[in-house]
């Protein structure tokens, strides 16, 4: 590992970020040195090199496999109640490696900026991508900073990537679900799609709802603590967790049926959903897995749920059914059935 | 959720599908079953499927999904319209959400927008009018869809753009009437509908009036529905019981949303901003007289059509759709030769695939395809 420099660091004097902030001259060193290395502050970044250099035995020492995840951040509004774009860039890449069973340790990140962003809109996202990082015990070790021209994008996309290890003896995959097994949810679904469409202030709702955008590191670790054989698990992001269970029927061959009045959903969101007209099942949420498992560790799983903020309006939804194959079938609440498939075109645009 | 959840209380539901049960036992064995009931309205259409409530009513009563879904009767000349206005440079064109994706004979609203024409979806003609405040320097069109439901509120945004003296406000206007529509349905040879629900909403703005044909004329029940399951279900259960009773009435079950005079404000507003055309095209269901209307001669400059050239060419349904004869209940909507393979929501061929409201979205959307496919199959195979 690289000793840290101790160098003293550049400061960027400007109100907005123009092309010169993106040229790879002095202005760039200004932006990248000020905003940040010395925001995300660790012995990794400090060195300035064009890449991130890791001891290996510091990696084998949590598991046998490497898992690798990349995603990308193009949400609009920049800031929504709950969280912003920059928590949101870590924690959709922490909980893309978390749901492999992966410990997330390092975190790669590329900059898209709108010439004429605000520095200080920038230094608050990088500042909340930070305490995000170190709220999970991630290092956000290299990155990347373009600017693009006014309307060549829309204020700022982030991309990450992340880095994880999975312990031997996790084997996570969707195409393990068998007839019997128990479907559950770590809490209310919808938040984060809901909050979207309310902070855009197009509908003047009179609640405010917030994300439920959070990292879901911890409470993976602890729920393969208790059940090592976890079968299924996927993090609902868009698509919603309609998306997920169709990705679990499909890959398995096998049925499944959720029960409608045994999923969490709070009455803002599904008020919401109601006025326009949304199904609940297809809205994005940041910090919702669903997990599948066998049967006699569902209420150790769900019990480690409910002990963890990030799980703790946790509840069984459903089970795998022998039939019908590669369906998802709903309970509705009223006494029918349907069934729920992937969702077509787009409910909302640019929610994450 | 307080007055939703009561309209969705499984137990009464239970309750009310024994009652349909016994009511049908009890018809004359002369009485050809199923019975054939249509629900008009797409919105009813999409609680039906939602709440699963075809699977629960009994084998003896088959739902018809009539073409009340305005999205779905849409012809490929009018989307070709709306694409040729929405591609002025001078425009910004406005639309519901859901006609986005209906296709045109060239493209959709949505191939549209990607290919630069700025289209924007809102929620209600107000924020097209909003809009157009924003914009001096740009022409705002909303594209007006819908039956005398949303009537009213386009009347009233014209009626506000006309006291604010908004120029560059207009409308492309497509609204249709409900009337005309389950006339020509009616009429049809083959038509086999025992009664129908017809749609609250309409009759929130239009009142129980205008559906007194059905019962007088041509002898068939007809209740006006509210569009939570629990109403779905007491209005069957009603029209059953006018037909076991050999009763031919109009009944309202959505007292709570539709007086029997409907909304004389709506009414009025409706009356001043628009007069009926002579004819108006529906996909699936061809040309019907007076079942649109447009914008009366003294808000022309208000009218999208006249205040722009559109192209106004007539587009053929596809051949090989059969949206017709599922409108009209005599096929139901897996039985048409494309459902599912060549025509589905990603690629629709026919109407009644493109909205969440129409019947065939719905069956391939919230029902079992590869067994329906199947069941088609067999049946072509017998035949």
């Amino acid at each position: 590992m690289n000793d840290a420099v101790n160098i003293k660091r550049r400061t960027l004097n400007a109100d907005n970020i123009t092309l010169a902030h993106g040229s790879g001259g002095k202005a760039m060193r200004d932006l990248i040195e000020d905003v940040f290395v010395s925001t995300f502050d660790n012995e990794y970044l400090d060195s300035l090199e064009d890449q991130a250099r890791f001891d290996i035995e510091n990696i084998l020492r949590y598991g046998d496999r490497l898992a690798m995840t990349t995603d990308s951040y193009v949400v609009d509004p920049l800031f929504f109640p709950g969280g912003d774009i920059g928590k949101l860039a870590i924690t959709g890449t922490v909980n893309d490696l978390a749901v492999g069973g992966a410990r997330p340790l390092y975190i790669a990140c590329g900059m898209i900026i709108e010439e004429g962003l605000s520095v200080n809109t920038l230094r608050e996202i990088a500042a909340s991508m930070k305490t995000t990082a170190d709220d999970i015990g991630v290092h956000i070790v290299t990155g990347d900073t373009k600017v693009v021209h006014k309307n060549a994008a829309d204020k700022l996309f982030i991309n990450t990537s992340g880095i994880g290890v999975i312990p031997e003896n996790v084997n996570i995959q969707a195409n393990q679900a068998n007839p019997g097994d128990i479907i559950l949810i770590n809490g209310f679904i919808g938040d984060h799609g809901a909050a979207i469409v309310d902070a855009r202030g197009e509908l003047s709702l009179e609640n405010t709802i917030k994300t439920d955008c959070q990292p879901l590191n911890r409470l993976v670790h602890d729920m393969l603590l208790v059940c090592p054989d976890v079968r299924c698990m996927r993090d609902a992001t868009r698509g919603g967790i309609a998306a997920v269970l169709n990705e679990f029927a499909e890959s398995s061959h096998v049925g499944i049926e959720i029960d409608e009045s045994a999923i969490p959903i709070r009455d803002e969101v599904r008020g919401m959903c109601e006025i326009l007209g949304l199904d609940p099942l297809y809205l994005a949420n940041e910090g919702k897995i669903v997990t599948i498992v066998p049967e006699h560790h569902a209420s150790e799983i769900l019990d480690v749920m409910l002990n963890n903020p990030a799980g703790n309006h946790g509840a069984v939804i459903g089970r795998v059914t022998v039939s019908p194959a590669d369906r998802v079938v709903l309970k509705t609440g009223f006494g029918g059935d349907r069934i729920v498939d992937m969702l077509i075109g787009e409910q909302l645009p640019r929610i994450c | 959720m307080k007055y939703v959840d009561e309209f969705r209380d499984p137990k009464k539901a239970r309750v009310l599908i024994d009652q349909i049960q016994k009511l049908v036992a009890t018809l004359a064995d002369t009485k050809q079953k199923p019975l054939q009931i249509m629900e008009f309205c797409g919105g009813h259409t999409h609680t039906i499927f939602r709440y699963g409530i075809e699977q629960m009513l009994p084998g003896d009563i088959e739902l018809v999904h009539g073409p009340g879904c305005p999205v779905c009767v849409l012809p490929m000349g009018r989307v070709d319209d709306c694409v040729a206005l929405a591609e002025r440079l001078d425009v910004i064109f406005t639309t519901f959400g859901d006609a986005m994706r209906v296709p045109g004979s060239r493209k959709s609203l949505l191939q549209a927008k990607a290919d630069g024409a700025d289209i924007r979806m809102t929620y209600s003609p107000l924020d097209a009018l909003a809009l157009a405040r924003k914009h001096p320097d740009k022409q705002i069109i909303f594209f007006a869809l819908g039956f005398e439901t949303t009537m009213p509120s386009t009347a009233l945004t014209v009626l506000q753009a006309k006291t604010e003296g908004i120029e560059n406000f207009s409308l492309f206007c497509n609204h249709i009437t409900t009337v005309p529509t389950i006339k020509a349905i009616l009429d049809s040879p083959d038509m086999k509908i025992d009664g129908f629900l017809a749609p609250g909403h309409v009759s929130m703005v239009v009142g129980e009036r205008p559906f007194d044909f059905v019962a007088e004329t041509y002898n068939k029940p007809i209740v006006v529905t509210g569009f939570e399951p629990l109403d779905i279900l007491q209005s069957i259960w009603m029209v059953v019981k006018q037909i076991a009773e050999s009763r031919t009435e109009v009944e309202n079950q959505y007292t709570r949303i539709a007086p029997s005079d409907g909304n004389s404000t709506g009414l009025d507003a409706i009356n001043k901003v628009f007069t009926l055309r002579e004819f108006f095209e529906w996909r699936g269901l061809g040309s019907i007289d007076h079942s649109g209307v447009r914008m009366k001669d003294e808000y022309a400059q208000y009218d999208a059509e006249r205040k722009f050239s559109v192209p106004n060419l007539k587009i053929a349904d596809p051949k090989s759709c059969q949206c017709g004869e599922v409108l009209k209940g005599s096929i139901r909507p897996w039985e048409c030769k494309v459902f599912g393979t060549s025509c589905s929501p990603e690629s629709p061929i026919g109407a009644l695939m493109v909205s969440s409201e129409g019947a065939c979205a719905a069956y391939y959307n919230f029902g079992n395809l590869p067994e329906l496919i199947q069941k088609r199959t067999q049946k072509e195979a017998a035949t």
